[in-house]
């Protein structure tokens, strides 16, 4: 196990310091909340001469991905971060990094859409691009921020994967509130991530090659989406190979899926990124007071660990899935519609419940986890019917 | 032909094309028959043309052949598998020597 140093600081702060240590040739980005101090202070430390970075201000977010995307072919490591409507103006390029095999790594800031306007924290602007050909990890605290940077640069770079990859961590939670934080020494890090060797490099001279083609009608196009359909499910392997390197090396957990308490667990709740934190708090005190309640953490949303999801949930005997985003006009949120299509084919299929919480940074008090538990309970008795979708706390 | 052989590309499988569109060498183009677009086609009148060569500056496509700089001799002055028809050369012949004639059938497969 590599020696740490423990640091009280924010996942913003620490994310800068993973990109720092991950070196990019390149990063192009513009600020916006709650990512700013993400590329404030990695602004600052490339303005010291402590990283070789190439640090590129551009006028927009459609910009920041396209420069990305540019440089990437050009065959730079490129790291990028950004949030919300920032994540929502690079919509296009989202899709022309996955489609172009570049491996790009971006973290987001998890915030709310407009409108109307608000600056905190909900999962919309990431679930709007979750099938964009990324691969998604989320982030619980500002140590997993930091674990996820660093293990997205050996992910996207894999030769057998060659996607982006986009790190999330909660909008001002994680991003701007202070934690505890382990961070490898700088040759560690450098050791774990490698170096990045491109496979074509438009900066090659030696070996011209040219990027983004077209593939019209009658063209491959279909054929380039099946490869790039097999590339993302071939990367769970890779993911799960990565994080099990990075455990042994950082001494902390790391799985597609997380649970706790789950293995004789009645009622389950599936949660993603911060709130894990309150769920689990609350499930510890049900189990104290004699309630078998169990927690599912997703912490890789794509590729969707469907399989690890059913079979940590065989057995139980009602799930609620909180989701931080809607789908508005769907069944329920995106989380929900996964969880209740990976269970479709289980032997044994519990009842499956769904609340929208959070929206716009809305506050999840313990109280409101609480009473889904004891919904969940009434579900699991026949008490009551499941309700399919609910607001969580919404007057 | 370029090092790169895309002449069975339409019976290729989806693991078989490189990774995210890149073509993976260069100077490929010309394996690539484009002709099939075209609609209309450029004569040469041999009487009227002056071999001025404005028509091989002008062509987009590097589809008028030159040698020894004059223009080739019918039917080779102009490369039909790739030129797209656009008239381009017969809008900038100074003695009007080119003119667009409707293309009727035998075009270029197009791949």
């Amino acid at each position: 196990m590599a020696e740490q140093k423990t640091l009280a600081t924010t996942g913003n702060s620490v994310v800068a310091e993973a990109f720092r240590q991950c070196a990019p040739d390149v990063v192009a980005a513009y600020p916006i909340t709650p990512q700013t101090t993400i590329v404030e202070e990695f602004a600052k430390i490339v303005a010291q001469g402590r990283v070789h970075t190439e640090y590129v201000c551009v006028e927009s977010e459609h910009s920041a991905m396209s420069a990305c995307i540019g440089a990437s072919a050009a065959g730079a490591r490129v790291m990028t971060a950004t949030a919300s409507q920032g994540l929502a103006l690079m919509w296009e390029e989202l899709y022309i990094a996955s489609g172009m095999r570049l491996p790009i790594v971006m973290a987001n800031a998890n915030r709310a859409l407009s409108a109307p306007i608000n600056i905190h924290c909900d999962h919309s602007d990431i679930m709007g691009a979750r099938d964009a050909g990324w691969i998604v990890l989320f982030a619980e605290t500002a140590q997993e921020a930091y674990d996820n940077t660093l293990m997205a640069i050996p992910i996207a770079e894999d030769s057998e994967v060659l996607l982006p990859v986009m790190t999330c961590l909660d909008g001002f939670i994680t991003t701007h509130s202070v934690d505890r934080v382990q961070v490898m020494d700088d040759e560690t890090v450098t050791s774990f991530v490698g170096e990045y060797t491109p496979e074509n490099a438009l900066l090659d001279i030696e070996n011209p090659v040219s990027h983004g083609n077209f593939a019209g009608l009658g063209g491959p196009y279909f054929e380039f989406k099946r490869s790039q359909r097999e590339a993302i499910d071939a990367s769970k392997a890779v993911v799960e190979r990565v994080g099990a390197a990075f455990s042994k090396l950082s001494g902390r957990p790391f799985g597609l899926i997380e649970t706790d308490m789950m293995d004789d667990a009645e009622l389950a709740i599936v949660v993603i990124g911060s709130t894990a934190g309150n769920v689990r708090h609350v499930a510890k005190q049900l189990r104290a007071e004699g309630v078998k309640a169990g927690v599912v953490k997703i912490r890789c949303f794509r590729p969707f660990p469907a399989t690890e999801l059913a079979a940590a949930l065989r057995g139980v005997k009602a799930v609620a899935v909180l989701d931080r985003s809607e789908s508005f006009g769907a069944e329920g949120g995106p989380l929900y519609l996964e969880t209740r299509s990976a269970l479709y084919d289980a032997e044994h299929r519990p009842p499956v419940v769904n609340y929208v919480y959070g929206l716009g940074g809305s506050d999840v008090k313990l109280e409101l986890i609480r009473s889904v538990y004891t919904d969940l309970s009434d579900i699991a008795t026949g008490t009551t019917a499941p309700a399919g979708m609910q607001y969580l706390g919404a007057r | 032909m370029s090092k790169w052989d895309i002449s069975d590309m339409g019976s290729w499988k989806a693991s078989q094309f490189p990774r995210g569109a890149v073509i993976p060498d260069a100077g490929n183009s010309r394996d690539y028959v484009t002709g099939g677009w075209r609609s209309m086609r450029p004569v040469r009148n041999v009487e009227t043309c002056t071999e001025c060569l404005i028509c091989w500056i002008s062509c987009p496509d590097s589809a008028v052949r030159v040698a020894d700089e004059k223009l080739a001799a019918d039917p080779e002055t102009f490369n039909l598998d790739h030129c797209k028809g656009c008239g381009i050369c017969a809008n900038e012949c100074p003695v009007e020597a080119i003119t667009m004639v409707p293309e009727g059938c035998e075009l270029p497969g197009v791949k």
